[in-house]
């Protein structure tokens, strides 16, 4: 494990790094200097309250948004479109296609010229959702949407998992599928990105916390080391907040 | 002139013993429609995908242009075609006018910005929707569009019913390209006008019956469409 210095001070060409972004579409400065210097495997959370930029900042990470300065590599070099195709996203709010279950994963897989209806009944069980293949996808519940998207995502084989509040509508016993799921995927060395709100989550899943707020990272350490002692005024307003209740 | 409830029984007469003038108009009406629909899908999807999924200089006059293309009078598209397929035009040599095909291309013109305007709706609203996702994939624009033609099947077979509703029913460009011959090139529309001017109402009243028909089949084939799709949230 690493120590708080040390991951500030990560090599910026070690993973995935953020230098000094800017996003301000219209006049707000919503992305505001953000730097992130993430290593090339391992879940890292981010954290912090409603509207700090999370979901902003891993578009930016994830290339679907251009930042106005700054830029995003990965180790070390600005990303290529290579790199983005092995990357995948699950977003705050899942995008299923009207299609079939099955059909959403298929499309993912076809999409890279691998269409392997093996490998999609794997993927669905894995997340939950085993049997489901025929059922239009949209009728699925919020949590079931959720967990296609994921096994969508996982179809990709991804380097880079971007999670934007991926357990938010889950039930326990989903969420803990789904944090089995991250820990295998950090097992195999992917990179992971977790947006969330359920510190208990970051707490057991994270190998590093970063905390967002206003549009700027403003610490990032250890899971440990920041629960333990955060250093930011920020930061511990958040937490200070959560020991009250 | 015979009185209405007259002319009523004799019309009901024609459809019951499916009347074989009546039918030769009938399925001439449909060939040629039917026709014009596939043909203007053909062409309006396309464009209609076209301008739902690419951003150029100009766009927002195009979209205009189309849209306004929409409400085209149907006397118009046909004097149009006149024009162009008359012996003098440049199309003349042909020999064309008053054929079934020149029938077909007008009201093929006619529906073709109905199809592309309605579609490109339809894909835009999807494209938003998926925009990010899709991006995220790292999909190509051919992937894209099929997928989004996909996803909006069941819209879009509505937009083609509507565009055979709309060439079905109209009469001012088949008339003028058409010139109404029996046996040839006189359909439902043309029929109506021309029996009615001649006083000869049950006829009129026969294939008005018909295309009433048609019209209530076409929207309950669009109310069943989208009654299938919502209720598998494909809508
Ligand atoms: N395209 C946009 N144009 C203008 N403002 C935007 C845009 N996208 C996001 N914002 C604003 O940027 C801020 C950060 O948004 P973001 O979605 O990143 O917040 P978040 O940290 O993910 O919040 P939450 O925890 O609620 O998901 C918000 O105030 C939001 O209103
Ligand atoms: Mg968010």
């Amino acid at each position: 494990m690493r120590d708080t210095a040390s991951y500030l001070e990560l090599e910026a060409d070690a993973g995935l790094s953020a230098t000094d972004l800017h996003y301000a579409p219209g006049r707000s400065r919503l992305i505001d200097g953000l730097t992130l210097h993430l290593p090339d495997s391992g879940i890292h959370c981010l954290i912090g309250p409603n509207g700090a930029g999370k979901s902003l900042t891993l578009r930016l990470l994830h290339g679907l948004l251009t930042p106005d300065a700054g830029a995003v590599r990965w180790r070390g070099d600005t990303m290529s479109a290579s790199d983005r195709v092995a990357q995948a996203m699950v977003f705050q709010k899942p995008v299923l296609l009207r299609r079939s279950v099955a059909a959403n994963v298929d499309f993912v897989l076809k999409s890279r010229r691998s269409a392997d209806p093996t490998f999609r009944d794997a993927l669905l069980k894995r997340v939950g959702l085993e049997g489901r293949n025929r059922q239009p996808a949209r009728l699925l519940s919020g949590g079931e949407q959720q967990r296609l998207a994921l096994a969508r995502a996982l179809a990709i084989r991804p380097r880079v998992l971007f999670l934007d509040e991926p357990t938010a509508s889950l039930d326990p016993n989903s969420a803990r599928l789904i944090e089995e799921i991250l820990c295998e995927e950090r097992h195999h060395g992917t990179l992971c990105v977790l947006v969330t709100h359920d510190v208990g989550q970051a707490r057991r899943l994270a190998d590093s916390v970063a905390f967002v707020s206003v549009g700027r990272i403003v610490e990032h350490s250890t899971t440990d080391a920041f629960f333990r002692a955060p250093v930011s005024r920020e930061a511990r307003a958040y937490l200070s907040n959560l020991m009250v209740l | 002139m015979q009185s209405i409830s007259e002319a009523l029984g004799l019309a009901l007469g024609l459809v019951i013993s499916a009347d074989a003038d009546l039918f030769e108009i009938v399925r001439l009406s449909l060939y040629v429609s039917l026709s014009a629909t596939v043909l203007a899908c053909a062409f309006g999807l396309p464009l209609g995908a076209l301008l739902a999924t690419t951003r150029f200089r100009g766009r927002g006059v195009a979209l205009v242009i189309v849209n306004a293309l929409m409400g085209l009078p149907p006397v118009v598209v046909g004097l149009f075609v006149y024009l162009y397929l008359s012996r003098s035009g440049p199309l003349g040599f042909l020999g064309l006018l008053y054929t079934p095909t020149a029938m077909i291309i007008a009201q093929t013109l006619l529906i073709t910005p109905i199809v592309a305007a309605l579609s490109r709706q339809v894909l835009e609203d999807m494209d938003r929707e998926y925009a990010e996702q899709f991006r995220s994939f790292a999909l190509g624009w051919v992937q894209r569009v099929q997928a989004l033609v996909w996803d909006g099947r069941y819209a879009l077979l509505t937009v083609a019913l509507a565009g055979f509703g709309r060439a079905v029913a109209e009469v001012g460009a088949v008339i003028i390209v058409g010139g109404n011959i029996d046996h040839l090139t006189r359909v439902m529309t043309t029929a109506i006008a021309l029996e009615t001017s001649k006083g000869e109402l049950a006829l009129a009243l026969a294939l008005g019956m018909v295309l009433m028909t048609l019209a209530l089949v076409v929207n309950a084939l669009v109310y069943s469409v989208r009654a299938t799709a919502t209720r598998s949230a494909y809508a």
